[in-house]
């Protein structure tokens, strides 16, 4: 038994469509894991350039977000990279 | 000149081959000459469907190879004089076909008939993209449930890619109980996740499976089930028909007369 089943709130039928919704946002970009892997690897090389950040703690994934021209979701991918210290600007 | 239909799912048993006798059927009496085609080789299933499977003489690989004419291949139905099925080979393997030779066929059969149905394989290998080689339009048929509505997905993605051009939805064995107290998905919710256009809802209705056991597909008779598919019908010949109303009373009504029926 898990801990949804505790709170028994959740219809089945939205927990589908939920986890519907994230498979097909990675099964429609064709982003395997590997791939996603070596994007958040070289956006941490990128950002570390500038800035500490907690690589541990970095979360990157894609999502669906509303589209701003035609009333649709278009996908997103969105990255949450904890900044440990602001370094100082170079040169 | 006639409109080449694929219907096509991707996941196995959700419904391909009923809602192709029963579109198939429903256009016939419609009176529009009707021809239903099995692509499925290997795994023949629409004859039995359709009450045929005594009358096979010649089959698609046959007519592909030029064992015979399409008219010999041709079985005419028992109750329809406008609709015909081409079976499929039961000995052979989807590579007997390839995509150009059904594009070759599906546009002969265009020049006689009015609706030209593809009964696709379950998968997306050769049977699929000899299903899809001649297709003008396609009907994607998924249950409310997810491992269907994931296959719908990527069948939709690989129609797009090979420019079918009209891509229409039929949510199958949908069961309103279980919509109403939130364990399954509605139609709505199927929509909006696949984003294409909705030609049909069909509940999940034992009669179908009576239907089948009898080869005489349901389509235009009282139930739901029946009525639902001629709606889908009438859409495909450009009609304006409202969507069912699957809820309350309809669903009484329906068991007042399965009560009858015993």
């Amino acid at each position: 038994m898990g801990i949804a089943d505790l709170f028994k709130k959740k219809a089945s039928g939205n927990v589908a469509k939920d986890r519907l919704k994230l498979v097909l946002v990675s099964d429609r970009a064709n982003c395997s894991p590997e791939i996603m892997e070596q994007m958040k690897n070289d956006i941490i090389k990128v950002i570390s350039k500038y800035v500490e950040i907690d690589e541990e703690k970095l979360d990157i994934e894609i999502t669906q977000t509303d589209s701003e021209e035609n009333n649709g979701k278009v996908p997103a991918l969105i990255a949450n990279i904890p900044i440990k210290d602001l370094k100082s600007p170079r040169k | 000149m006639g409109e080449v239909i694929v219907i096509t799912s991707g996941k196995g048993g959700v419904g391909k081959t009923t809602t192709t006798a029963n579109v198939g059927t429903g256009l016939a009496k419609l009176n529009k000459k009707v021809v239903l085609i099995d692509t499925d080789i290997g795994l023949r299933n629409l004859d039995v469907v359709m009450g045929l499977e005594n009358r096979i003489v010649y089959n698609l690989v046959d007519v592909v190879e030029g064992n015979c004419r399409i008219k010999q291949a041709l079985i005419k139905d028992k109750r329809y004089q406008n609709l015909y099925l081409l079976p499929s080979a039961q000995t052979r393997d989807k590579s007997a076909v390839s995509p150009e030779q059904m594009k070759k066929l599906a546009d002969e059969l265009k020049e006689e008939f009015d609706y030209i149905l593809m009964d696709c394989p379950a998968g997306i290998e050769q049977g699929f993209k000899n299903a899809i080689a001649g297709a003008d339009r396609a009907l994607v048929v998924t249950t409310p449930e997810v491992s269907a509505v994931r296959d719908a997905d990527r069948i939709i993605g690989l129609l797009e890619a090979n420019e079918i051009k009209q891509t229409h939805l039929v949510v199958n064995r949908l069961r309103m109980d279980m919509v109403k107290r939130g364990d399954m998905m509605s139609s709505d919710d199927v929509v909006e996740i696949l984003a294409v256009d909705l030609i049909g809802v069909v509940p999940d209705d034992e009669g179908i499976v009576v239907s089948t056991n009898q080869g005489e597909p349901l389509v235009g008779n009282e139930s739901l089930a029946g009525q639902a598919f001629m709606n889908i019908c009438k859409r495909i010949t450009g009609e304006s028909i409202p969507f069912l109303d699957l809820n309350g009373k309809a669903s009484l009504m329906q068991r007042l007369a399965s009560i009858f029926k015993k």
